[in-house]
């Protein structure tokens, strides 16, 4: 599934829509202690995080996921908008939680 | 050693930090080391430059890359670890609240540091500053 495939979906908006969506999301991970994720998510991944601070970012690039998304509405801060255009990380919000997220993800075959 | 990158890492700098872990990524991308080795790199430098920006006074992070294995060095010039079995134990952390919401401070930088590295060394003295040395087979 690519990330323009998952904006179809009216719940999930793209918070920086100068970035590239046509990266293939290869697995979804679920985490907010940034240790645990960067030790255990894959490369190629959706991950869904109520972090929003600029160090997601860095996380997400380092370990070169396809996009970040941000459940029930949590506000991103424009830090973390500015350096996701940079490093071309798509950020996404919902207002679905993160289990809801995961089932939409699972549905769609990841 | 062919090639060296030196950063220095200040404290409670969140904002710029990862930026030399992303430097070192792209710099071994260039020189075109393996996926895999790339991914280990950047765990352990992430993690070591997170540490400098949480716990140390300042430090600084050397990339040293040969042949035949890579050496990150992370350096800091305290305050110093006073148990290091302790603090390499996962989910053991000195962090305060403020880091913690940040998602930092699980306890996992230092594991995630010897998990992987293929050699993994730290010494610390209180009061004079911690050094680690890891080095990544190519």
């Amino acid at each position: 599934m690519k990330v323009s495939e998952l904006l179809e979906n009216k719940e999930f908006k793209c918070l920086n829509p100068q970035v590239g969506i046509e990266g293939v999301i290869q697995s979804g991970y679920v985490g907010d202690l940034l240790s645990w994720v960067m030790a255990n998510a894959g490369n190629g991944c959706a991950w869904a995080t109520i972090q929003t601070h600029v160090n997601i970012i860095a996380v997400a690039t380092l370990l070169e996921m396809t996009c970040v998304i941000i459940p029930e509405g949590a506000e991103v801060e424009e830090s973390t908008l500015e350096r996701a255009i940079i490093e071309d990380i798509p950020i996404i919000t919902t207002g679905l939680n993160a289990y809801e997220v995961c089932k939409i993800l699972g549905n769609a075959g990841i | 050693m062919s090639y060296e990158l030196i950063f220095d890492v200040k404290r409670g700098d969140f904002d710029t930090a990862g930026e030399a872990s992303r430097k070192i990524k792209r710099t071994l991308q260039q020189l075109g080391v393996s996926n895999k080795v790339i991914r280990k790199v950047s765990i352990a430098g992430y993690e070591g430059e997170m540490n400098l920006a949480i716990h140390s006074s300042g430090g600084k992070i050397l990339l040293e890359v040969g042949e035949e294995e890579l050496v990150l060095t992370i350096e800091d010039s305290g305050p110093g670890i006073a148990n290091i079995d302790l603090a390499m134990t996962a989910g053991w952390s000195t962090a305060g609240d403020e880091v913690r919401q940040m998602g930092f401070g699980a306890g996992m930088g230092l594991p995630n540091m010897k998990n992987n590295a293929d050699n993994f060394q730290i010494s610390s003295k209180v009061g004079e500053g911690t050094k680690i040395v890891m080095k990544f087979l190519v």
